[in-house]
């Protein structure tokens, strides 16, 4: 599968990452697939090595999913890692996304999964028919590569 | 799987660096870590035990420049080339869509060399991906070794071992001198995207 992403899908995309963090007062959020790439980014503190979180996040996924495996269960849908002032939230969206959220002691995780819980189905819905849209995109011809 | 954002007129592809344990994987990225400029690479992330294996990956991203107005990013990972890590290796090729198949030209290594081959053809065959049509490009590292004590394969036995059947381009290589890297890794970029250009194609204009 190709994902290919519009500016169209990109503000259906905001929309909903702006809500999750203006409902669930989380600082940033980001969603990526499950290959480790980023997909969108939203929020104030990105000046944070997203690239390498979203590899390490997918990965982080895939090892827990295998936890999973061993337990019976197909997979665990949520992550949560507790630091001493940042912590990270995990949640599969979907088949393909994970979302990141991240958040500090100004918001609480029963919020945050309270809020996540709400909008997650619709991101989701919204999702499967971005992917789901056979778009055409140029011819690109490799040159001077590197 | 290529990742193509028009909103910020990108393309990231996953290139992944295969090949059975000690074969140089991951000095193959630290060297191109160390030389690529600030502006167009990421930070280095490794997860390894202590005696320098790689646990899960090692994972670069490097910007390519652009490429009809895209910029074009590449993830780099390695895999752990241990035998029984292959859960993480197919974890790891997850959405790649590219290889690069590093060989120890090692004598006593010939056997893993063909093991690891022969374990990356049916990772990718449970993932619907034929060897033989994912870009993929051949490695053959160590070289600088020749005319050590260590005894080396020739490049034409390696070819024969690994290259006879899929006929795709090969470099010999130093991974640890620098020798052939990026001379690999150009010629990886290139098949990928290519293949990604190939893959989807047409009118740019109804989709912006």
């Amino acid at each position: 599968m190709n994902i290919i992403i519009t500016r169209e899908d990109l503000k259906k995309i905001t929309f909903f990452l702006d809500k999750v963090v203006t409902s669930s007062l989380a600082h940033s959020v980001l969603l990526i697939d499950r290959s480790g790439q980023l997909i969108a980014q939203y929020g104030d503190n990105l000046e944070i090595d997203v690239l390498s979180l979203s590899a390490l996040t997918a990965a982080n996924f895939g090892a827990t999913a295998e936890i999973a495996k061993i337990l019976g269960e197909e997979e665990f849908t949520l992550l949560f890692h507790k630091g001493k002032s940042e912590n990270v939230y995990f949640t599969a969206v979907g088949e393909h996304v994970i979302m990141v959220t991240l958040f500090d002691d100004k918001t609480s995780l029963g919020l945050i999964r309270l809020r996540i819980n709400q909008i997650a189905d619709e991101l989701s819905n919204a999702l499967v028919s971005i992917f789901k849209e056979k778009k055409e995109i140029p011819i690109l011809e490799p040159q001077q590569l590197l | 799987m290529p990742f193509i954002n028009f909103s910020k007129d990108e393309i990231q592809c996953k290139i992944v660096y295969y090949g059975a344990g000690f074969c140089g994987k991951t000095t193959n990225l630290q060297y191109i870590f160390a030389q690529m400029g600030e502006d167009s690479k990421g930070k280095m992330v490794s997860i390894d035990t202590r005696g320098d294996r790689t646990l899960f990956f090692d994972f670069l991203s490097l910007n390519l420049g652009k490429i009809r107005g895209f910029d074009v990013r590449v993830q780099l990972y390695t895999v752990p080339g241990q035998v029984h890590y292959d859960a993480t290796r197919k974890l790891v090729l997850k959405g790649v869509d590219g290889v690069v198949f590093v060989a120890d030209s090692l004598k006593v290594q010939r056997k893993k060399n063909i093991e690891s081959l022969i374990n990356l053809a049916k990772n990718l065959a449970e993932k619907g991906i034929s060897i033989r049509t994912i870009p993929l490009v051949i490695q053959y590292n160590k070289r600088d070794l020749d005319g050590t004590d260590s005894e080396l394969l020739p490049v034409e036995t390696l070819d024969k071992d690994l290259n006879s059947m899929l006929k795709v381009p090969s470099f010999s290589a130093s991974a640890l001198k620098g020798a052939g890297v990026f001379e690999t890794l150009r010629e990886i970029s290139k098949l990928v995207v290519k293949d990604v250009s190939r893959k989807i194609m047409l009118v740019d204009q109804q989709i912006r």
